[in-house]
Parts: C-alpha cells; sequence; structure tokens
C-alpha cells in the first residue's frame, strides 16, 4: 500500500475538469465527468476497458476535442487554445501511452532526443546527452542507449516511453494502462518508477488503469469510473468499503491480495 | 455526481442525399484539407531537413537498382517489339527516333511513377499506417511536434523532387538498352544512335515529361500519406492502408498522363 505522498498541495489544482461530456456517434462515454488533480498528487482513474478512462486524457491531452464541459489544464481551458497555445501547454505534460509508442525507426537515443532537438534547440550536444543520461538513469535503462524499441521487452519499452516524456521536465504526467500486458514482477517495477518519478521530477500523475495493485501501489487517491462518470473517490480502502455490487464486482474479480 | 443531469445527445444524423454519397463527399472535402494542409505548412518553417534528407535517400538511391533493371529491359524489349513493323516497311532507321519518342514522352514517367507507387507508396501507407494505429503520431503531437510536417511534407516534398530525377535516370537507362539492342541488330554507332534520339524529340517533349513526373511524385506522396494517415485501427489497416495507396496512386497517374497528354498535344498542335 502507498503512503501517501506529503508534499501534495491541495491549495493548487493542476488540472480541474468539469461538467466533461464526451459521445461517440450514439455512444456516451462520459457524462459529465468532473475531477480536481492536485499539485504533487499521483491520482488513479479505475474502471473497466471500454468505459473512457484513455478518452479522459486524451482530452486532456487535447488529441480528443470535448463535446461540453470545461478542461483547465494549469490554468489553461485546453478547448479554447490555438494550436501554438496548445503545443505550449503540452509541453508540460509527459503522456506515456499504453504501448509505449516507441518511434520504431529511431534508436532509444533517437527517440529521446526526438523532443529535446525541436523545443530545446539553444541545447549543446553534451547538454543533450547530459539530459538522455539523466533520464535513462532515472528509468534503469542506461545500457540500452544505442539499441532499437524492436530489441526491447515491453517493460523496458514502457520505461522509454516514460524516459522520453521526463526528457521535456512535465509538470504533469499522464499514464494510461502502465502495466497493461506486463507479468507481475515487471508491473511492480513500473509501479515502482511512477512513485518514483513522482517524487523525484515533482510531478502530478494521472494513471488510468484497471490493474488493482497498480491503483494501491501508486495512487495517492483514486477515482472510479463507473457509466461515465466518476462514481466513487477516496483512498484505496475507501474506494473498495463499499456495498455497491458494481464495485465490489471489479474488486472481486480484478483483485487477489 | 450529477447522475440526473440529461446527458447531451450527440446531434441527429441528417443526410443531404444518402449516407453513401454524403460520406464520398465527406472524404472528398478530408482529401482537399489534407492537400491545401501540404501548402500551408510547405512554405514555413521549422523544417524537418534531416527527415527530408532520409526520404531522398528512401525515394531516390533506395530505387534505383529496380529502375536500372526494368529501365533497361524496357529499352530492349520495346526496341525488339518495335523492329518487325518498321523492317516491313524498310524503316529500321526510324529505331532511335521512335523509342526516344515513346520513351521520353510517355514509357520514362509512367514506368519510373508505377515503379514508384509500388515501392515507395505503399512503403509509405504501410509506414505511417503502422505508426497511426501504434500511437507514434499522437505521441509526436502531444510532445508538441507536428506530424503532418515530420511525416508527411517530408515524405511528398522527396517523392515530388525525386521521381523528375529518377525519370531522366530511367530514360537514360532505356535509352542505353535500345541502343545494346540497336547496336547488335544495325550496328548503329553510339553517336549516331544519340543524334538520332536528340534529333527527334523537342524541349516540349522534355517539359512535359518532367513536369508530369512532378506530378507522379506529388500524387505518389500523398496518396501513400493520405491513407497511412487516415488508415483504421488494427495491423488489417496497414495492411489496407498500403494496399490502397498503390491502387489509388496507380489509377490517378494513368487518369493524369492521359489529362496531361491531352493538354501537351493540344499545345503542340498550336
Amino acid at each position: 500500500m502507498k503512503k501517501t505522498n506529503p508534499n501534495i498541495n491541495k491549495e493548487n489544482k493542476v488540472i480541474s475538469i468539469r461538467g466533461l461530456k464526451k459521445a461517440f456517434e450514439d455512444y456516451k462515454v462520459l457524462r459529465g465527468v468532473d475531477l480536481d488533480l492536485y499539485q504533487g498528487e499521483n491520482l488513479v482513474v479505475l474502471g473497466r476497458s471500454g468505459t473512457g478512462k484513455s478518452v479522459l486524457i486524451k482530452i486532456i491531452a487535447g488529441l480528443l476535442k470535448l463535446d461540453k464541459g470545461h478542461v483547465n489544464v494549469l490554468g489553461q481551458e485546453v478547448n479554447k487554445l490555438k494550436p501554438k497555445e496548445l503545443d505550449e501547454l503540452r509541453l508540460k505534460i509527459g503522456f506515456s501511452f499504453q504501448n509505449s509508442a516507441l518511434y520504431d525507426s529511431m534508436t532509444v537515443r533517437e527517440n529521446l532526443e526526438f523532443p529535446l532537438l525541436r523545443h530545446s534547440r539553444d541545447l549543446s550536444q553534451q547538454e543533450i546527452d547530459n539530459l538522455i543520461e539523466t533520464v535513462l538513469d532515472a528509468v534503469g535503462l542506461a545500457q540500452t542507449i544505442n539499441q532499437m524499441p524492436s530489441e526491447l521487452s515491453g517493460g523496458q519499452r514502457k520505461r522509454i516511453g516514460i524516459a522520453r516524456t521526463l526528457i521535456l521536465r512535465p509538470e504533469i504526467m499522464l499514464y494510461d494502462e502502465p502495466t497493461a500486458g506486463l507479468d507481475p514482477i515487471t508491473s511492480i517495477e513500473i509501479n515502482n518508477l511512477i512513485n518514483e518519478v513522482q517524487k523525484r521530477f515533482n510531478t502530478s500523475s494521472i494513471i488510468i488503469t484497471h490493474d488493482l495493485t497498480c491503483a494501491r501501489d501508486t495512487g495517492d487517491r483514486i477515482v472510479m469510473l463507473l457509466d461515465g462518470q466518476f462514481q466513487r473517490q477516496g483512498t484505496f480502502e475507501e474506494v473498495f468499503n463499499t456495498n455497491d455490487e458494481r464495485v465490489k464486482a471489479f474488486y472481486d474479480y480484478n483483485f487477489i491480495e | 455526481m450529477d447522475t440526473d443531469e440529461p446527458v447531451i445527445k450527440p446531434p441527429k444524423r441528417r443526410y443531404l442525399i444518402s449516407r453513401k454519397v454524403d460520406r464520398v463527399f465527406l472524404n472528398l472535402y478530408d482529401v482537399y484539407t489534407f492537400v491545401l494542409r501540404f501548402f500551408k505548412e510547405v512554405f514555413f518553417p521549422p523544417y524537418e531537413f534531416k527527415e527530408i534528407i532520409k526520404q531522398f535517400y528512401e525515394v531516390g538511391l533506395r530505387s534505383l537498382p529496380l529502375i536500372s533493371l526494368t529501365g533497361f529491359i524496357i529499352g530492349i524489349v520495346f526496341t525488339n517489339q518495335s523492329r518487325p513493323s518498321l523492317t516491313e516497311f524498310g524503316a529500321t532507321s526510324w529505331l532511335p527516333a521512335l523509342i526516344s519518342i515513346a520513351i521520353v514522352r510517355a514509357l520514362g514517367p509512367l514506368v519510373t511513377a508505377i515503379i514508384a507507387a509500388g515501392r515507395v507508396g505503399s512503403s509509405i501507407g504501410a509506414e505511417i499506417g503502422s505508426m497511426k494505429v501504434t500511437e507514434q503520431i499522437d505521441a509526436m503531437e502531444v510532445s508538441a511536434t507536428n506530424p503532418y510536417k515530420f511525416l508527411v511534407v517530408s515524405r511528398v516534398l522527396a517523392t515530388t523532387l525525386m521521381i523528375p530525377i529518377l525519370m531522366m535516370y530511367t530514360v537514360f537507362v532505356a535509352l542505353m538498352g535500345a541502343y545494346v539492342n540497336v547496336h547488335q541488330h544495325e550496328q548503329t554507332s553510339f553517336a549516331t544512335f544519340m543524334v538520332d534520339v536528340f534529333d527527334a524529340i523537342t524541349f516540349l517533349d522534355i517539359f512535359a515529361s518532367v513536369f508530369k513526373s512532378f506530378l507522379f511524385g506529388f500524387t505518389i506522396g500523398m496518396v501513400g500519406c493520405y491513407k497511412g494517415y487516415n488508415s483504421s485501427k488494427g495491423t488489417e489497416g496497414v495492411g489496407k492502408a498500403a494496399n490502397s495507396s498503390v491502387v489509388t496512386a496507380m489509377v490517378l497517374i494513368f487518369i493524369e498522363e492521359l489529362l496531361t497528354m491531352q493538354i501537351i498535344n493540344a499545345i503542340r498542335s498550336m
């Protein structure tokens, strides 16, 4: 069980979502979502597959447009930003994709250099090398620097994906199913890495998952997405200490203590 | 949590003509905006020079072996197949002129474009399609990099600029193949062959071929990128994008060939 991070600043909301609605054709995915993420907090969004968890963080990152509601990230309304302003905001958001989304025609080094070469043009090659070394050390994969993504294991790919987002020093991290498809040991390593990133880089994170071990080990607070809305929120015990059959079923079927 | 609040209803779908016809027009609009975006982005920095040079290499240098072989064989075969008809009229001395006109005006640009559509178009469609389904394009977007500029502009520029160069190379290699055949049968010297070749063609022929090749190159790059960029989820979508890139590009190339031929003939007869 994770100890709640003492550095959470409840006075400072880095993400604030009100009345968020999103539908695809006739399928209403998000039906009025309200959510706050505080500075320094790891917030886990739990829910079954297809309940709109990934849609939620894609809207936060501006990859999908919302139908209705307000999404405020670091004081800016995401849906009202011009492309250039959105790009500037995105530099403060790290997005770790479910399948890592490493550029498979590039080596690990080139993957990590990719955002730097475009957004930190004043850096010397030595400074770039130092940054790459720092983030690779942070994810414990310094030896993979010249490897291609196809040569890495699933867990290593996840780690490099996280390293690539960390290289621009984001204030917010969005993790989409960070432990999906990984064995239990690697999953625990990824959970530890998420907590390490929170401490070392002082990030605020939203972790999308249906893995209860991941939720328990990484979340300072957990919210549960059911029927397009957040139905329960609190610590791990608070969320699952309920008679709501839908929540109990989720716990019973997915969690082995 | 406002569970009782009425949920917004997505707008009711109304079709102007029918679902299918509307979709055709919507797709056409999509293509229009996709192509228009190229012209909006190509003239403004930042430029992805490294990626552009990489694509020049992929499109140009890596096509050379296939182009060389195909061009040379086409030169030999076309010359060989044309000889009997000319022999009937005792006009084999016209072979270099006939070959030169056919290769410079039509075969060179068309063969280069078809080979490029098959080799380059399909690879662009598959590569971008696979990047789309594995969320690599989304990853670029969230790292505040313009994926259109990095992927589409660089590839379309490479095909547009490299296909004319490849076309000139194909024409040269095909003429060499033709020369080998002519020399073998008619013992024509290289100098005589080349004089006959250049006597038969005009500046308009060369200009038209280069212009067509720019058009074909733009088409191949744009179709490959569009199909890849709009591929549906899953590996099946990637396969379809690659296949559809080749088929669509070829159909468009033949239509463009037909149209440019009519226009050039009209100019020639003025």
